[in-house]
């Protein structure tokens, strides 16, 4: 997991998108691109208590002409529907970079419920998805749901596959 | 826990003098109550009434505020709206932007929904909850003295701050705002960044 490249792909979609507030919850498959974020004073990294907050947030910085991005692990997606209803009645861009459990091999039966019913969740309330598989398609998604999201305005997802982060197994 | 004593003080009130000469402030409220009383003093171009998103007013205040340095932002929501969203506290906290005013009308009830009681009638301390967050200016105020003071910081004291007003529990005539999302969501942008920023 050290040398991939794929969370450096998504930081350079951000900063190509101007993205400035990157609002986390954090998934162990995010860690080196909050770090990034931290360490990046272009960005502005905001730690959330819970995903909600993070539409809320991003909700307020594009009121005040700010882009956004929210950092989370998939099962947050299960926090956030009625944010996403907000969004949506008020047509405000969300871009939502999500690193999935639940999904392939998962070694917590706790995780597989949200994990299976992610996507579905969010295309319900009208959500743009794209699934990526493949680490070297990471931070292509990444600027094509930017695009949906700012030029919509609309809301828009990426999944990150659990078998690009991998699966742990506790033995 | 125990109930604290009869509010006195009047929500209408209380919103007229915090909204008073506004001039360039920004104003997001809470649903329910809270976005008829800020519609109730002038439906304004810089308001951003909630009708949903039930524990996103502070939030959608700290995402403005960082964005608009310069500007003030001032959220007014209700006790059960903003006992939906603590954990803001903490994220509040920890941006520290001083150009955030917080402000939750508690009146004890959900009056949106019937009146239940909120936890705050049996001593939930919303600004108690706020300050051990790490937001340092926190008050909770009772009477019209101590609210003349409290406007003056609300509106101009270095934030993060985070006021309790306790109002009286009554249900007044609705004074609504638009409930087109994007159309309050165009309006308030048009008016902070100019025409060019109308989707
Ligand atoms: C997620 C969610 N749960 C419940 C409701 C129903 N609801 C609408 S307004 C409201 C009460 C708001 O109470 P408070 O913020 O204290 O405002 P006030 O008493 O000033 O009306 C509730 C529970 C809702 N709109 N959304």
């Amino acid at each position: 997991m050290n040398n991939t490249t794929w969370p450096d792909d998504i930081f350079r979609a951000l900063m190509d998108l101007d993205v400035i507030q990157v609002g986390y919850v954090p998934d162990a498959g995010h860690t080196k691109l909050i770090q990034t974020c931290i360490a990046d004073n272009r960005v502005r990294a905001i730690p959330l208590t819970s995903e909600e907050e993070g539409i809320g947030l991003l909700a307020g910085a594009w009121l005040g002409g700010q882009r956004g991005a929210l950092l989370m692990q998939g099962s947050g997606i299960g926090n956030i529907v009625n944010m996403l209803c907000m969004a949506r009645a008020c047509r405000l861009p969300l871009l939502m970079v999500a690193t999935m459990r639940g999904q392939w091999g998962e070694m917590n039966p706790w995780q597989v419920p949200m994990g299976q019913t992610a996507e579905e969740t969010l295309k319900l309330q009208d959500v743009t998805v794209y699934s990526v598989d493949r680490p070297e398609d990471v931070g292509e998604a990444v600027i094509a749901a930017g695009r949906i999201a700012f030029n919509g305005p609309a809301m828009a997802a990426v999944l990150i596959s659990q078998r690009i982060i991998g699966s742990k197994d506790f033995k | 826990m125990t109930h604290p004593k009869q509010p006195v003080l009047d929500r209408r009130h209380v919103v007229e003098n915090l909204l008073a000469d506004r001039g360039e402030l920004l104003v997001v409220a809470g649903l329910g109550a809270s976005a008829w009383d800020i519609t109730a003093a002038g439906d304004y171009a810089l308001n951003f009434p909630l009708w949903g998103g039930m524990g996103s007013a502070a939030t959608i205040g700290l995402g403005l505020a960082l964005a608009q340095p310069e500007r003030r932002v001032l959220v007014i929501t209700g006790d059960g709206e903003m006992l939906m969203g603590l954990g803001s506290f903490a994220t509040i906290a920890v941006q520290a932007p001083k150009n955030l005013a917080v402000v939750v009308l508690d009146n004890e009830r959900y009056g949106e929904t019937g009146m239940q009681e909120t936890h705050t009638a049996f001593g939930t301390d919303l600004a108690g909850m706020a300050a051990a967050a790490g937001i340092a200016a926190t008050a909770t105020i009772r009477n019209e003295a101590e609210l003349q003071d409290a406007v003056a910081v609300i509106r101009h004291a270095e934030g993060p701050i985070m006021h309790v007003i306790k109002v009286k529990a009554d249900t007044l005539p609705k004074a609504v705002p638009p409930k087109d999302g994007a159309y309050l969501r165009d309006r308030f942008r048009m008016a902070l960044l100019g025409d060019a920023a109308a989707v």
